[in-house]
């Protein structure tokens, strides 16, 4: 099968590759349909997650039918065409049974922080991702989820991971009716976040980028306020500005370990590696927020240490809250949400690819081209657009 | 694109589709965080069946043992392989764990164009870091970096054939 091939940082070609076998009795095999490339994948691309073996294949947003399941499976059939949350979740740990599906403690031996992603380096599980023909399902019976037939096959393919992470980003912030959000980011989770922050009540939502188009785009998605950060001084002092001197109610970080921004963060972090990424969104959220507000982080960060004014946060007394979003409980109300019109997601998608060319796919992402802010890879022989056929 | 925001923020929200349909908690699917029982369907088991082990697994020893599920991909091998061992000697909590892990993806990396070279595959790496796309939409970008890496050689080359000069 034509598989995705990760070669090194800023490096990878689509190949030939075994197709995927049945190798636990609840796994599913799953012929691909659509399978985007998430802002995360580009930290795997830059080489920052540690245990990125060469030969992977990445994708943890995808979709598609199923070719075959294994001898366990109950709840799935042969020529289902399912969406696939990211997190690989076996329903029955300590976590599942809080519904953290993306804190599983049983799909990932390499680390014990993070459940199994697919396609997300060994330290989420060593499992392959969906950039593929083909990819192997564990835990069939309760990751996939049947796509509803009236559902838009680029929607669904949104429900895998952007706009969940989004919406569970902004439902982290515990936003109160007429509260003052501020979403750093405005790549595909920042535009969900933002646009979700609405529904939840907000009465004010301020997007923070510095990509003109992305600012543009999310402007006329969600209708909120645009901040460029190029056009600001200091953040916090702009944002205290803007809301009475207090700071907002609610700060969210889209955005994680490659943010600009910040000479020295970006060279300490992105450049020499000294910690885990740059931490220039969780300052400018921890000091941009008002004291007793919420900071909700959906930005991924490395596994080993940032620096941050956690005192800050300590003396303003700040709720912190953050997690892998646990895609699966938050499904059915994002699908009713489509269904209402009041959200579409698949609007954010700017290129649709043919999956042999995801080596430019990633290259135009990564390096902010042609505009792009989500790019869908289409497997050969896949369906072109348009709602599922049962 | 100038920044557009103010210190006033606007009073009305009838313009946005769908807003505040999620503000009364009951309809918010992740509240509270932690919610028991799940509402998850299709759990037929106590304990998932453990998954046969086919390959080197490597597992953190935060942990007493490997995982039910696991993704069965890219085992450890080569130099970077025996790193990634020593790597998993370490816990999460150690700084040496994943300073470990990243110096083996390095050393992967250039295994992996020796495999290319070993197998007869001579890696496109102008292909691979999506030069064609480059080329299309920032040629500007390209020839600049095009001009400072010839820079660079250049300049590497003067000091060290004057140096053999001497």
């Amino acid at each position: 099968m034509l598989a995705m091939n990760y070669r090194g940082p800023y490096r990878v070609r689509v190949q030939q590759k075994p197709e995927p076998v049945i190798e636990h009795p609840n796994d599913a095999i799953v012929r691909v349909s659509r399978a985007c490339i998430c802002g995360s994948d580009l930290h795997l691309y830059h080489g920052l997650v540690p245990d990125t073996r060469v030969g992977s294949t990445f994708g943890h947003e995808f979709t598609g039918v199923v070719e075959e399941i294994g001898s366990s499976v109950q709840n799935l059939k042969v020529g289902d065409h399912v969406l696939v949350p990211f997190n690989i979740f076996c329903g029955s740990c300590y976590f599942c049974q809080r519904e953290l599906y993306g804190n599983c403690h049983n799909t990932n031996p390499e680390a014990t922080a993070i459940g199994g992603i697919y396609g997300y380096s060994h330290t989420a599980g060593g499992y392959d991702g969906g950039q593929a023909e083909f990819v192997r399902v564990p835990m069939a019976d309760v990751g996939p989820t049947v796509i509803p037939g009236d559902l838009d096959l680029d929607d669904a393919v949104l429900l895998t991971d952007a706009y969940p992470t989004g919406y569970q980003a902004a439902e982290m912030g515990d936003i109160k009716e007429g509260d003052t959000v501020v979403v750093f980011g405005a790549g595909p989770v920042g535009i969900f976040a933002a646009k979700s922050a609405w529904l939840l009540g907000a009465g004010r939502v301020i997007v923070v980028d510095h990509v003109d188009y992305r600012l543009e785009f999310v402007k006329n998605f969600a209708q909120c306020e645009i901040i460029n950060f190029k056009d600001v001084d200091d953040m916090a002092i702009h944002i205290k500005k803007m809301t009475d001197w207090l700071g907002a109610d609610v700060c969210i970080d889209c955005v994680g370990c490659e943010a600009a921004g910040n000479v020295a963060q970006s060279i300490t972090g992105r450049y020499m590696k000294l910690q885990a990424g740059a931490a220039t969104v969780l300052h400018w959220a921890i000091n941009s927020v008002r004291k007793g507000g919420n900071v909700s982080i959906v930005g991924v960060y490395g596994p080993t240490f940032n620096a941050v004014p956690i005192g800050n946060a300590l003396n303003k007394g700040l709720t912190l809250r953050m997690n892998q979003a646990s895609v699966k409980r938050h499904l059915p109300r994002l699908i009713e949400h489509i269904q209402a019109g009041r959200i579409e997601p698949s609007k954010i998608i700017t290129h649709r690819v043919p999956l042999e060319e995801a080596s430019d796919a990633y290259h135009i992402f990564s390096s902010k081209l042609d505009n792009c802010i989500k790019t869908v890879l289409i497997p050969p022989n896949a369906p072109k657009s348009g709602v599922v056929l049962h | 694109m100038q920044t557009q925001s103010s210190t006033q923020p606007q009073r009305s929200h009838e313009h946005i589709k769908g807003w505040g349909a999620d503000l009364d908690p009951k309809n918010r699917p992740a509240y509270p965080m932690e919610r028991m029982p799940p509402r998850l369907k299709g759990v037929h088991w106590d304990q998932p069946e453990q998954q046969p082990v086919r390959m080197e697994i490597l597992h953190s020893t935060e942990r007493p043992g490997i995982t039910p599920i696991f993704g069965a991909t890219v085992p450890p091998s080569g130099l970077s392989g025996k790193i990634r061992e020593l790597a998993f000697k370490s816990s999460e909590n150690d700084i040496r764990h994943w300073l470990l892990l990243l110096l083996a993806d390095r050393v992967n990396v250039v295994e992996g164009i020796g495999q290319d070279l070993m197998s007869g595959h001579i890696p496109n790496i102008f292909a691979e870091m999506g030069g064609k796309s480059e080329l299309k939409h920032n040629p500007a970008g390209l020839a600049r970096k095009v001009a400072v890496a010839s820079a660079v050689i250049g300049v590497g080359y003067y000091l060290m054939t004057r140096k053999s000069r001497r």
